[in-house]
């Protein structure tokens, strides 16, 4: 059977442990001195990216080397897609390539799964971010960066997230991030709520498994982690806010704020980080802000996950969405 | 001309009787009427109605005759039962002058399979800015009363206030594609649960509504007609019932489509299921159904709209919006209206037929199925059940949202003013 990594939503709560539990014994391999497994020797993975982002793309890379994959980087920015066509034909010429699978980021929603559903390709499909739908690998590494964090490095595994409080605070109606989290830490047993100004929550939000919040002071004594979420200086051209200056006092997070905050409590990012804006230089800094090891452990997530789909004996991770089930 | 006899069909969905043609007219309607010479064709209990009439159809041509041509389209619509269509003016060039409307006219005439009456466009170009050339596209040849910049909104207030008061000279009437720009700039579908888990621009409700509302109260002020197209929310039905009960002049126009499906199909990110206004939600269904019924909405139009297959078969943000229609909807009318009792046969001829050739004026057709009316009419075998094929559709495009589901009802016979354009399922 095809297997896929589309969305967040398709991983059940064991399948994600298992990635996760996976994820630490891979990032075992870049404590030492030659950091590469032979598993993917012989398999041919294509990054296909439609769209800029240099961190996804080198985390990939870097993963699929560590795996011993044959990889191939395919940049489609700028090439014509206004019609379509290229995507069904790249991904044709791909698969007469003999390639065991796709990693593709894409500007429009949805373009990874019909990548997987329409019978343009047989491979692998593993969504890098497609829109403002989802980027499931992100999400599963800031959920792995959260079980060392709050559980523990050995003590996390094979455990979840039950009863943690996560807050996503910032651009959740642009945000792939968010959803992919919203998705993945409810099915880990987290408590999520959402902090954005009214403008950039999406409408029909209330249907997402998480609670919504308009003032991020109110959540911040009861979360275990913070994660703040990119925000578009763009954005206040089109009238989601009024000034860079309120939208930081009302959902930046800053040294203050930071102190009210649990102890234990952890600061998240997916980067890039716009300072002093959304996250002060003092908060960015601090030993409880987690950016780092989210790139070191996002090629650990990604190594799972190639891992699974393609070298695991066991269907990891299954790709199950259809339209009758939702 | 020859004579034909039906032989009991049940006219409008009532008893079995007998229609008989004489040339281009209906001469004699009754029981055991004598075929004397007439070719015969048995009805056996099939429902006749009068030739159906689209007041919303893209044949695309001039300009995309790879999407449909006038002969394509209207042969699409003689399958489909049609034998009057509107067609849109969002054609290459634009029909917003004489010239393209008689063009268009002219080849509905040659190719004889329905009926075309071109829809002039409001705005030169559709842009929006300027009125096009309006009495002139009504005295020309094809003799315009309904125009439309459909595929956009006239969303400028004044333009639109000019327009309605404009057409009065000669009773036109300007058909509204309600959709407020700004709150649908990169819309991809309707804005709710399913766009915010998908990650779909949204196109709200609201945005279709706020136009009909202002373009209801716009009508009053300067006593004008105005018709709306393809309205697909519950809450642009309260507008216009509540437009109705003031006296508006107003008509509404609901698609088969928003009849039957539904954004949940979105899920599926399968671009067939792309098309503006966007499929809405079970509410908004239930509503229009309703609406249909009770006569707030008046009429159902196809918005036939034809794409190649390589304008969908691609990544959703990428594909054409549109679906074709014309040869499935009185099957989608059937199911969604008739079969959960809504409305019964003589409804959907007065939904299908009689409305939208009065608010088109479409002189001889809509007429009620007796002696002396021309003899537009369509047989219907409503027992019949099948999957939708799309590869028998006499339309050069294959944008069905219906493929391989199982409808109800087939058109098997259709005349034009007594010519058979459809015999046994087949065009002539």
């Amino acid at each position: 059977m095809q297997r896929h990594l589309i969305s967040a939503a398709d991983l059940t709560r064991d399948d994600a442990v298992l990635i996760l539990d996976t994820a630490e014994e891979m990032a075992r391999v870049a404590d030492r001195p030659i950091k590469k497994l032979p598993t993917l020797r012989g398999r041919t993975i294509v990054n296909l990216f439609f769209e800029d982002s240099t961190r996804t793309r080198i985390s990939f890379e870097a993963a699929e080397k560590r795996l011993s994959a044959d990889v191939i980087n395919f940049t489609a920015k700028g090439s014509s897609v206004s019609k379509g066509e290229s995507l069904k034909d790249t991904a044709q010429t791909l698969e007469a390539m003999g390639v065991d699978a796709v990693v593709i980021r894409h500007g429009a929603s949805g373009a990874p799964y019909r990548l997987a559903t329409s019978g343009w390709i047989d491979a692998a499909v593993i969504n890098a971010g497609d829109g403002t739908h989802q980027h499931p690998t992100q999400a599963l590494l800031d959920a792995f960066t959260m079980r060392r964090r709050l559980v523990g490095r050995d003590a996390g595994l094979g455990q979840d997230l039950s009863g943690k409080r996560i807050t996503i605070v910032g651009d959740v109606l642009h945000s792939r991030v968010a959803r992919s989290n919203v998705d993945l830490l409810h099915t880990l047993g987290a408590e999520v709520t959402l902090v954005a100004p009214p403008t950039l929550v999406p409408v029909g939000v209330d249907a997402w498994p998480c609670g919504i919040s308009y003032d991020l002071d109110s959540t911040l004594a009861k979360s275990d982690a913070v994660m703040m979420l990119r925000v578009q200086r763009e954005r206040m051209n089109a009238a989601f806010f009024p000034t860079e200056r309120e939208y930081s006092r009302r959902y930046g997070l800053d040294g203050d704020r930071m102190a009210r905050m649990p102890e234990h409590a952890i600061v998240m990012h997916p980067g890039p980080m716009v300072r002093g804006m959304e996250i002060t230089a003092e908060v960015a800094d601090s030993d409880r802000c987690t950016v780092v090891e989210q790139v070191a452990n996002g090629v650990s997530i990604r190594m799972a996950v190639l891992y699974l789909l393609l070298g695991g004996n066991e269907p990891a991770v299954t790709h199950t969405r259809t339209i009758e089930e939702k | 001309m020859s004579k034909i006899l039906i032989r009991g069909a049940k006219v409008l969905g009532g008893e079995p009787q007998d229609v008989l043609i004489d040339g281009s007219v209906i001469a004699e309607v009754g029981v055991g009427l004598p075929a004397d010479g007439a070719e015969v064709v048995e009805a056996d209990g099939k429902v006749l109605l009068p030739g159906l009439v689209d007041l919303h159809t893209h044949l695309r041509e001039p300009g995309r005759e790879d999407s449909e041509t006038v002969l394509t389209g209207t042969r699409a619509a003689a399958s489909g039962g049609y034998t009057a269509v509107f067609a849109m003016a969002n054609t290459f060039p634009v029909a917003d002058t004489a010239g393209v409307v008689e063009q268009v006219y002219r080849l509905g005439q040659e190719h004889g399979y329905c009926d075309v009456q071109p829809i002039g466009a409001v705005t030169v170009g559709l842009e929006g800015r300027k009125l096009a050339e309006l009495g002139a596209m009504h005295e020309s040849a094809a003799g315009v009363t309904v125009f439309s910049d459909d595929g956009k909104c006239v969303d400028d207030a004044v333009i639109m206030r000019r327009a309605l008061e404009y057409v009065k000279a000669f009773g036109g009437v300007v058909a509204q594609h309600a959709q407020e720009p700004r709150l649908t700039e990169g819309a991809q579908m309707n804005e709710g649960v399913v766009s915010a888990e998908l990650g779909l621009g949204g196109w709200p409700a609201v945005a279709e509504e706020s136009i009909i509302a202002r373009d209801v109260l716009l009508a009053e002020h300067v006593g004008s007609r105005v018709h709306i197209c393809h309205l697909s929310t519950a809450g642009s039905v309260e507008i216009v019932r509540w437009a109705k009960s003031r006296g508006i002049d107003v008509t509404a126009e609901v698609t088969p489509h928003h009849l039957l499906l539904t954004d949940e199909l979105v899920r599926s990110y399968n671009p067939v299921y792309k098309v503006n206004p966007p499929l809405r939600t079970e509410r908004d269904v239930l509503a229009l159904r309703e609406a249909l019924a009770d006569g707030t909405i008046d009429i159902v139009a196809t918005d036939h709209a034809p794409h190649p297959h390589e304008d969908k078969d691609c990544e959703w943000a990428a594909a054409a919006m549109g679906m074709v229609g014309l040869e499935t909807a009185l099957s989608v009318v059937q199911e969604t209206m008739v079969e959960t009792g809504l409305l019964d046969w003589a409804g959907v001829a007065d939904r299908m037929s009689v409305k939208p050739a009065k608010i088109g004026q479409a002189a001889g057709h809509g007429r009620p199925v007796s002696a002396g009316e021309p003899a537009n009419l369509t047989l219907v075998d409503t027992a019949y059940r099948g999957s939708v094929d799309p590869a028998g559709f006499a339309s050069r495009s294959r944008n069905t949202p219906y493929e391989g589901r199982e409808l109800p009802g087939r058109v098997t016979h259709t005349w034009l003013r007594g010519k058979a354009t459809l015999v046994d399922g087949k065009l002539t």
